[in-house]
């Protein structure tokens, strides 16, 4: 029979406790975690993608009342959830950094650092949507809009003209789908980081072995560029005039 | 390898090493997680049978005089959603694909055992939920979900069914993502790209459409969730959304999606080919760039699917162009197992009968595509039975076919026990005739005129006997799928035991014991042989048992 020809390789004999038993080596379990990390990343980019392409198609059709209810959000809030999201970029690298020095109450420190500031993006998200219920700015039966569209509020009163309101509603159901979605990323973000805080303090983490660590960074980035594009894309339109 | 003659009982195998509900539910072996899968897949298959078998009875008379028009809607629209989401598209990949790949490349497991485990729990609960939808008083939508009708105007259970694509999609992007970093990080020392066997190649083509077209219908289809549920306007003319886009993103994954379903019938079909021609795959690179040939140009031809849907004609006429690029890897696929099969030292076993059945119904189904991808004809024909054939034959001609063969292929392998021979090779030629004498009528019936979806043809009776000819080949048909039930079922209790490689068969698969033990392979295996080396194989497949 052929099967003689089946050479053997020596097992290699290992004593790390998170090699799983169908890998042959540390290294080769590392890749495969990382390998299927990128391509789950992969997948959400083409998840978030057919909502940006609806985006797109609505903004380009009805640019104008875009213009008008992206308006009505709050520069301000947007910015500061930015600048917070950016930050816990850093907090993780930070982490992953100390998961690869071995140092446990640093990795703990920045773990939480990130864990907060998700929390106070979260909270400013929730302020906002608050605020459009208040509005009536909430896709649904109770939608309500009557704003000018952009550039006409120096026009005589006769002259001026008024956003569609469906077109609008248009806008606001994107809005709540893009960064409902967006925002449900990060709270599965902030689930995951609470588990590895919990696994860092009991000491799992080691130089060695900080796989999960560090895709939960490559998680956390992709959700932060989700909203790097999500900013402009909703609160800037129409802002460049 | 020391592979000693199977004494029943005796060897510890991945069957016989732990008993119980447990050790199944909660198991990460990939073997017994494909064993889950085939009985779900099975289960789901009879289902959409049954659906099937109703619509054809409805058509048996010209009136609409079995079940009403609202039940006739309901009935095909669970036919095609259990069949596509519950059947075809897990079908080959999750069952034999799960089982082999890391066999075939020399693994222990896939690389995320537990993920694999996950997605298997995803499917049931899609499963449950669709088994909902349906004994909640089924769904009306037709399975493409098409909009302003699912979202505005149906009071069906359109929500449970989203929902049942939606998390039985999740359970499809996992597989595929385990399936390419397995193929990718797992391979053994020596299994390089250019040996593998051409069914891994095969996955690796279908994993790649699973990871990057499945996201992109599970947001349109949370879409039409929301806009049910909170009234939103996106795909809702009357509201200022448009219908076209979400016709766009469904079809985005639901053409690569057919793709999903035949890329593996491929990959089985290869198999056997050369097993059982006693030859090389002739073109071996040609045949592997072929299925991610088809992966790739399969992303770029979804709108044909929407001609007369309004779309501009400059666009048309673009879509038009690359779906007839698709024509050129199939072709070479098909040429190359013909090639293969040149001058081969042939023989007539179950599998290989599945095989040529799938060779000939795949190029009908093929062929008849490229009518489609013609935009005048495709205007003519659009709707008609003349679709529903076509894409028959690609989905039970070619996907159902290329399963069938490939249990038989490997049925000794998963269960270490022998079917018999003879009722198989039956079995291959009452699908192959069912299959014919149902769906080629129906290729008349659509070039004459009659529309699908209807359940009443009172008005041109002339339809009739091309009508009946078609439902008596789905009686057919059915007995040809019950019968590899029955005589597997048999086999696993009196058949006999399996030799480790009863079809004298090249690749790694062969060389480990029927059924492997948990871990498949005692020792790392190096491979320094390309694949299909039937050349350096002396014995000839045996004489049927």
């Amino acid at each position: 029979m052929h099967n003689s020809s089946v050479a053997t390789a020596n097992h290699e004999v290992h004593d790390n406790p998170a090699l799983l038993h169908h890998f042959a080596t540390a290294e080769q379990q590392k890749d495969a975690a990382s390998l299927g990390m990128w391509l789950f990343l992969v997948t959400e980019v083409m998840f978030f993608g057919g909502m940006f392409c609806a985006y797109l198609v609505y903004r380009y059709k009805y640019f104008g009342d875009f213009g008008s209810a992206s308006q009505q959000l709050s520069i301000k809030l947007g910015a500061i959830n930015t600048a917070v999201l950016i930050c816990s970029s850093l907090t993780v690298v930070l982490a992953v950094r100390a998961a690869q020095l071995g140092k446990r109450t640093v990795l703990v420190f920045w773990l939480l650092a990130t864990i907060v500031l998700g929390l106070v993006f979260l909270g400013i998200k929730a302020d906002e949507y608050a605020e459009k219920f208040e509005k009536h700015h909430v896709p649904g039966p109770s939608f309500h809009y009557h704003e000018l569209l952009p550039g006409q509020a120096g026009l005589p009163p006769a002259d001026r003209r008024y956003a569609n309101p469906s077109h609008a509603e248009m806008y606001f159901s994107l809005y709540f789908a893009m960064t409902g979605m967006h925002a449900l990323h990060m709270i599965i973000g902030v689930g995951l980081f609470s588990f590895l805080t919990y696994f860092a303090w009991r000491g799992k983490y080691t130089p060695g072995y900080y796989t999960p660590i560090e895709n939960a960074g490559l998680y956390w980035h992709f959700v932060d560029i989700v909203w790097i594009y999500l900013f402009p894309l909703l609160y800037l339109i129409d802002r460049h005039r | 390898m020391a592979t000693a003659v199977v004494e029943t009982g005796e060897r510890e195998t991945y069957l016989n090493r732990e008993y119980g509900i447990k050790s199944w539910l909660l198991t990460v072996d990939h073997k017994r997680i494909a064993l889950l899968y085939l009985i779900g897949i099975t289960f789901f298959f009879f289902v959409g049978g049954f659906f099937a078998l109703l619509v054809r009875l409805e058509l048996l008379t010209p009136a609409g005089d079995l079940v009403q028009a609202d039940t006739y809607n309901k009935l095909f629209t669970m036919h095609g959603q259990v069949m596509v989401f519950f059947f075809l598209i897990p079908a080959i990949p999750a069952v034999l694909g799960n089982f082999l790949i890391p066999i075939m490349i020399g693994a222990k497991d896939l690389a995320f055992p537990r993920i694999n485990l996950l997605s298997w729990y995803l499917y049931i609960i899609g499963g449950c939920l669709m088994a909902y939808t349906i004994l909640a008083g089924g769904v009306d939508t037709g399975w493409t979900f098409y909009t302003p009708l699912s979202t505005e105007f149906l009071k069906t259970n359109v929500i449970t069914a989203a929902l049942a694509v939606f998390v039985s999609g999740f359970s499809s992007i996992f597989t595929g993502l385990n399936f390419i970093v397995t193929i990718h990080r797992m391979r053994a020392p020596g299994m390089t790209w250019n040996r593998l066997p051409l069914f891994v190649w095969a996955h690796y083509a279908t994993s790649i459409i699973q990871v990057l077209g499945t996201p992109v219908v599970a947001i349109a289809i949370v879409l039409v969730a929301l806009e049910r549920l909170f009234h939103l306007g996106i795909f809702n003319p009357a509201l200022g959304g448009d219908p076209l886009l979400f016709q766009h993103l469904f079809w985005f994954y639901s053409h690569p999606a057919v793709y999903i379903m035949i890329l593996p019938g491929m990959g089985i079909v290869s198999e056997i080919v050369c097993c059982f021609s006693r030859k090389r795959v002739f073109g071996y690179q040609a045949m592997a760039m072929a299925v991610l040939g088809i992966a790739v140009v399969g992303f770029l031809v979804w709108a044909h699917h929407m001609f007369v849907a309004g779309i501009s004609v400059y666009a048309a006429l673009i879509f038009s162009l690359l779906s007839y690029f698709v024509a050129v890897p199939s072709a070479i696929k098909v040429f190359n197992w013909t090639a293969t099969m040149y001058k081969g030292s042939i023989t007539y076993q179950t599998p290989m009968i599945y095989a040529f059945g799938f060779i000939g119904l795949f190029t009908i189904g093929g062929l008849t595509g490229l009518f489609l991808a013609c935009l005048g004809v495709d205007v003519h024909v659009t709707d008609t039975y003349f679709v529903v054939a076509h894409f028959h034959y690609i989905m039970v001609g070619g996907t159902i076919m290329a399963y069938m063969g490939g249990m038989h292929f490997w049925w000794p392998k998963i269960s270490g026990k022998l079917y018999p021979e003879f009722w198989g090779k039956l079995s291959a030629m009452i699908v192959f005739i069912g299959f014919n004498l149902t769906f080629f009528p129906q290729f008349i019936l659509g070039y004459m005129g009659m529309p699908r979806r209807y359940w009443d043809y009172s008005k041109a009776p002339e339809f009739q006997i091309l009508n009946v000819l078609s439902t008596a080949g789905a009686s057919v048909l059915a007995v040809g799928y019950l019968m590899p039930m029955i005589y597997f079922l048999w086999s696993m209790r009196y058949g006999k035991p399996a030799p480790d490689n009863p079809w004298n068969a090249a690749g790694l698969e062969w060389m480990i014991p029927s059924p492997p033990s948990t871990f498949n392979f005692d020792e790392q295996p190096v491979v320094t042989w390309e694949a299909y080396n039937y050349d350096e194989i002396k014995e000839e497949v045996p004489v049927a048992q």
